[in-house]
């Protein structure tokens, strides 16, 4: 969405809260204390937990009191309003979060509780001193490890923390990294407890996630409350962004302004793929997976159309022992193959580095007060949850003792699910393996309001905060973070991969109004003008070819299916029928209706006909069903995120909705799936509408253009030859219908006013270069996409342009007025021979533009001799 | 006793690889009994990188990769390895078996620290009460450790069945387990399960074994094969050698190349192919006794 609309949107939201503030205080001036009562009506504090609103005197804390004010004003009925607005905004932007093996499907929306968490600035100053501490010691520790290993042969750290662990990875030992620093990014989990003092319950030095979440909250929250945002003086998150740019491009080995980041993501299965796309645009970098890159002379590259690019800077959102499936985990082949050896090179930086997952394995917490103190000669400002590691005798003792009150965790990762071992399994498995458990003492989250039904409620919180080294040896903290409310007043935990928890935005408040950053260069810059954006890696060219391709797949099915709906009349069961069947034998040619020309006793029965052209339409698990395709398109569109527009994404997500709405108990009319189709062609169209008119000509919206042409000139074929081939070609109803599914009626009618005849129906729909809904429309256009793609090295005649050039001079070679003196049976005429060409060239095509520009081939494993 | 060594390594690829990233360790390491004069290490196709380094365990590691087209690939490594005669140790002079673990329990002495890394699961080598009720049976109340050691190498020996069909390299120890057949890989990976299921450190040891044809006949040149066993850590002694697949302690026909937690550690030669598809590998060990 683009700035103007974004100012758009909030003045005129502006106006309409105005409106209602001002018509509520007219109501006199108990409307006020009214509101008050009953937003807190139902507030009461939970015993034994700290609240982060009403102190134990029951007065409201101040720095919650200027939001609370302003959210009484605007009442409940206006906070349910914009509450609705702040999941209308989450659903819009597609920000969701994958659940793994969810029978519901992975993918669910964001859920976002509209009432920020607010930190007094006093309280918060403290926090980012002991966070920056802890990041500052977790660093020099993976220095440590990762180097001359002193923590562990002067016994300030238990060696088993270091070579137990399947995240030490033995290959990154000995690795330089640029100014010592691993831990580029460190985010904590926090925890207030009863007596209102925060703890750190978990540290995230893998893949800290959540910023991007973090900061799309920020982004919905500050538009639906703009007024308390602007009015607490609410500090931006943008710096923390601005920093990350700033640091890695510090990273990067070549020059700052040729140097390269790319955001290394697992793929669009993994959980946060969401945020990964998110941040990567937010940020500026190319989002590639593993098999977009490749590693040459030690360098990384990245695979694009035009050939090979340097990668400077990885910014990894994949696990570490994921990263390089030749020296690291030995059974994967995800990953770069010798990455590892690049990075030991010099000539990569990856950030965090390989290997950082070390040290958030919980045992280490109770090492850090020590740890502290021998590396940092400082007292550890942030305490951690008190942790017990079972390597160590006494602890060990302490937790067999105290086991049903602990809660009892792998120390390191591994595939043990402790949460299904009972207490006696448990405790031998202790005593056997001690090394590999540790036990925390529970912490009572602390409550802070949320809202619930009509009012604000207390909710256990816990708090996500991120940090980013700053290049110099220190970091910077993100003034705010991921708030994440639990369901049951009782809540022990709270994890997104669980369901059922919400979020919530993290507000700063300051005295003093807040410098507002950008992250785009200042204007005081010198620009080099540039006519093309990043290069198109090959993967991402492959998904718009097929964004095209399904796009208009959706769109021919549509037509196809409405026009048969709509001709469809069960009191003429004999009549009309056999005129809908080229439309049926198109869909069954392309796999979308099995089997109706098969079964003619679906001819006879009105209503299982009619149940099996809904089921085409409707039922998700049906091989083609149209259903199923925007399914496919939703899908690619995920995986183009960083490449698209929002508005795409959001007319392409409406398409899918409409058509998972129905029930499947519910009955459904054939006219109510007309309505249904009629809205799915205008959201497709307005989807080619958007790919024409705004994306530029580049290899993006080439690739997704040809994927249209080709998939329309498939299905265009199919039908024509579908009709040539019907007993009933000739008959002027079947013409006419032909004409309404290729969106030709009007003009065919504009040029004639007779009964529509193969000849002028064949002219306008098969050869007519003027039509854009005509076979050789699409020829033409495929011939111009090729002549402006890439050149393949040395290959002057590529196989896919040989292909079209046939389909072409074929097409050219046909004379519509020849065929009106054509005496054949259409079935067998030299028309029917050329559609058929092409609808045989078209496959050929495909394969050769995949051939030539998506080929990434599979990384395979070398096997080895027999032992003896 | 000197040997020189052969060791050939060659790839028959279905489809052409575009390009390749290899680890090999395959150069003999030098230890107190054993030197490594006039290795060669020659790759073909010539890779277009080619780095030699130590790794985390001290082996010497060629990396390499190759860019051009190839549909075939030939690793040829020669060398002359003097390894001295070894004495095995008697049992008495060693310690109880528990009193060794003990000394891997937190807090452990930085002397042993190195040993220690050993004790630990690695990622094909996981400890199980089955596995530790298993090695007992060897390592009875008080038993010398390496009398124990060489027990549990017999037993293994006695109780599982050489068969090189029965598994293959990504068989996991349970299914060896189960089956009660392998090779020696299986064999050495499961001593050191058993061993480590006590809190005993031991390493895997990959390496060659001099075979001696049958009597009367010729050595037959290139019939020899890499092997696999383990050693087990001595206070006082340091790393005891076991051969479970032949039941013998090695003394000098064994050739040790390199040693890690678990094969995934020092698997000789590892490569990643961009293409390729099916392959076929063939190879081939001489180890040539010099008088």
């Amino acid at each position: 969405m683009s700035d103007a609309d974004n100012m758009r949107r909030n003045r005129n939201e502006r106006q309409m809260i105005q409106t209602q503030t001002q018509s509520m205080t007219g109501e006199g001036g108990d409307a006020k204390m009214a509101a008050s009562a009953s937003l807190l009506f139902n507030y009461q504090r939970t015993a034994g937990a700290f609240d982060e609103l009403l102190a134990t005197n029951g007065e409201i804390f101040p720095h919650y009191a200027k939001l609370l004010g302003e959210l009484e004003q605007f009442g409940a009925a206006e906070l349910s309003r914009r509450a609705d607005a702040s999941q209308r905004f989450v659903h819009e932007h597609g920000i969701t979060y994958n659940v793994y093996g969810d029978p519901r499907g992975m993918e669910r929306p964001w859920q976002l509780d509209p009432i920020p968490f607010v930190i007094a600035p006093e309280e918060w100053q403290q926090l980012e001193t002991g966070l920056i501490q802890r990041a500052t010691l977790l660093n020099k520790i993976l220095a440590d490890c990762y180097g001359n290993q002193d923590l562990i042969r002067s016994r300030w750290l238990s060696p088993a923390l270091v070579f137990g662990q399947p995240d030490f990875l033995r290959p990154c030992h000995g690795i330089r990294v640029p100014g010592d620093m691993h831990l580029h990014f460190y985010a904590a989990d926090l925890s207030r407890s009863p007596d209102g003092r925060w703890w750190v319950v978990s540290d995230r030095t893998q893949i800290p996630t959540g910023a991007g979440y973090a900061l799309a909250n920020r982004l919905v929250t500050s538009r639906i409350l703009p007024e308390p945002f602007r009015d607490n003086c609410v500090h931006r998150l943008a710096g923390f962004f601005l920093a990350t740019q700033s640091l890695l491009a510090q990273l990067a080995p070549r020059q700052a302004d040729k140097a390269r980041v790319v955001m290394l993501t697992p793929g669009p299965h993994n959980e946060t793929y969401f945020e990964q796309a998110y941040l990567a645009r937010y940020l500026g970098y190319m989002l590639v997976e593993g098999q977009d890159l490749t590693v040459r002379d030690n360098h990384v590259w990245l695979k694009t159309l035009n050939g090979l690019e340097r990668v400077d800077v990885i910014l990894r959102r994949v696990d570490d022992d994921f990263c390089d499936p030749l020296e690291l985990i030995n059974n994967s082949i995800l990953g770069v193959p010798g990455l590892v050896e690049a990075v030991r090179a010099g000539t990569v930086v990856i950030a965090n580095a390989l290997g950082s997952g070390l040290v958030q394995s919980p045992a280490f917490m109770s090492f850090l007060p020590g740890l502290c103190r021998h590396l940092l000669g400082e007292e550890l400002k942030l305490p951690s949850v008190a942790t017990w590691w079972c390597g160590q005798k006494d602890a060990r003792e302490h937790v067999l003792k105290n086991l049903e009150r602990l809660i009892v965790k792998p120390a390191f990762r591994t595939h043990l699910k402790i949460a299904e071992v009972e207490q006696d399994e448990l405790r031998r498995r202790i005593q056997f393996d001690p090394d590999l458990f540790v036990a925390q003492e529970h912490v009572d989250l602390s409550t802070a309001p949320a809202w619930v039904g009509e009012a604000l409620t207390p909710q256990p919180v816990s708090l996500r905060v991120f940090l980013v080294a700053n290049g110099k040896g220190g970091y910077a903290v993100m003034p705010g973070g991921l708030t994440r409310v639990s369901p049951d007043s009782d809540g022990k935990f709270i994890s997104m991969q669980r369901g059922g928890s919400r979020s919530k935005d993290t507000w700063i408040p300051s005295a003093t109004p807040v410098e507002e950053l950008t992250l785009l260069h200042g204007s005081n810059q010198s620009v080099e003008l540039r006519r093309t954006g990043n290069n198109l890696p090959s993967r991402l060219a492959d998904n718009f070819f097929w964004l095209g391709r399904y796009s208009e797949r959706a769109d021919a099915t549509s037509r196809l299916l409405r026009s048969a709906l709509l001709r469809f009349n069960p009191e003429r069961t004999g009549g009309a029928k056999p005129l809908l069947a080229p439309l049926l034998q198109t869909l069954e040619t392309q796999g979308q209706l099995t089997g109706i020309s098969a079964r003619p006793e679906l001819w006879a029965n009105a209503e299982a006909f009619e149940a099996e052209l809904l089921a085409a339409i409707f039922d998700p698990e049906r091989a083609g069903s149209l259903r199923q395709t925007a399914d496919h398109l939703q899908r690619l569109a995920m995986l183009v995120r960083d490449r698209t527009s929002n508005d795409m994404w959001r007319v392409l997500s409406q398409i899918d909705d409409r058509l998972a709405a129905p029930r499947p108990k519910l009955v459904m009319l054939a006219g109510d799936a007309v309505g249904v189709l009629n809205q799915t062609l205008l959201g497709l169209a307005a989807f080619h509408g958007l790919a024409r008119e705004n994306m530029t000509r580049a290899q993006a919206w080439r690739f997704l253009d040809m994927g249209l042409r080709l998939e329309r000139a498939v299905y265009l074929c199919t039908l024509l030859d579908a009709t040539l081939q019907s007993p009933d070609a000739e008959n002027p109803s079947l013409l006419e219908a032909i004409l309404e599914v290729v969106d030709c009626s009007i003009t065919f009618r504009s040029r004639y006013n007779l009964l529509p005849t193969i000849p002028a129906v064949f002219d306008l729909v098969l050869l007519d270069d003027k039509n854009p809904r005509s076979v050789l429309f699409q020829i033409k256009q495929l011939v111009k996409h090729f002549d402006k793609l890439p050149k393949e090295r040395g290959d002057t005649a590529s196989p896919g342009k040989t292909v079209l050039e046939n389909c072409l001079a074929r097409l050219e070679k046909t004379d519509a007025r020849e065929l009106a003196s054509s005496s054949a049976k259409w079935s067998d005429s030299a028309l029917a021979a050329t559609v058929r060409h092409t609808l045989r060239a078209l496959p050929q095509l495909s394969d050769a533009i995949a051939a030539s520009y998506f080929a990434h081939s599979a990384i395979s494993r070398t096997g080895r001799g027999d032992w003896p | 006793m000197n040997y020189h060594i052969t060791h050939r390594t060659f790839y028959d690829y279905a489809a052409p690889v575009s390009v390749s990233h290899h680890v090999a360790r395959l150069e003999p390491r030098a230890t107190a009994a054993q030197s490594c004069e006039n290795f060669s290490l020659q790759i073909f196709p010539e890779p277009a990188l080619r780095k030699t380094r130590t790794d985390y365990f001290g082996n010497q590691l060629c990396f390499f990769a190759i860019q051009e087209i190839h549909s075939k690939l030939e690793i040829i490594t020669s060398s002359r390895v003097t390894v001295e005669p070894k004495i095995p140790s008697q049992n008495e002079s060693v310690s109880p078996w528990e009193s060794v673990a003990e000394m891997f329990r937190d807090p452990v002495s930085p002397e042993v620290v190195d040993a220690y890394q050993f004790v630990f699961d690695s990622p094909q080598v996981r400890a199980s009460q089955e596995l530790a009720e298993y090695a007992r049976e060897s390592f009875g109340r008080e038993t010398p450790l390496l009398a124990g050691a060489r027990d549990l190498t017999r037993r293994i020996y006695e109780d599982f069945k050489f068969d090189p069909r029965a598994t293959n390299v990504a068989t996991p120890l349970e299914e060896v387990w189960e089956k009660r057949r392998g090779v020696c890989q299986d064999f050495a990976h499961l001593g050191i399960a058993c061993l480590r299921s006590l809190g005993l450190p031991a390493r895997y040891v990959s390496g060659y074994l001099r075979t001696h044809p049958p009597a009367g006949k010729p050595r037959l040149v290139g019939a020899d094969a890499s092997h696999a066993w383990f050693r087990i850590f001595c206070p006082g002694t340091g790393w005891v050698d076991f051969d479970p697949t032949n039941n013998v302690q090695p003394a000098e026909e064994h050739i040790i190349v390199a040693y890690g937690r678990d094969y995934g550690d020092v698997s000789p030669v590892a490569g990643i192919l961009t293409g390729g598809g099916a392959h076929e590998v063939k190879v081939s060990v001489d180890v040539e006794p010099l008088e």
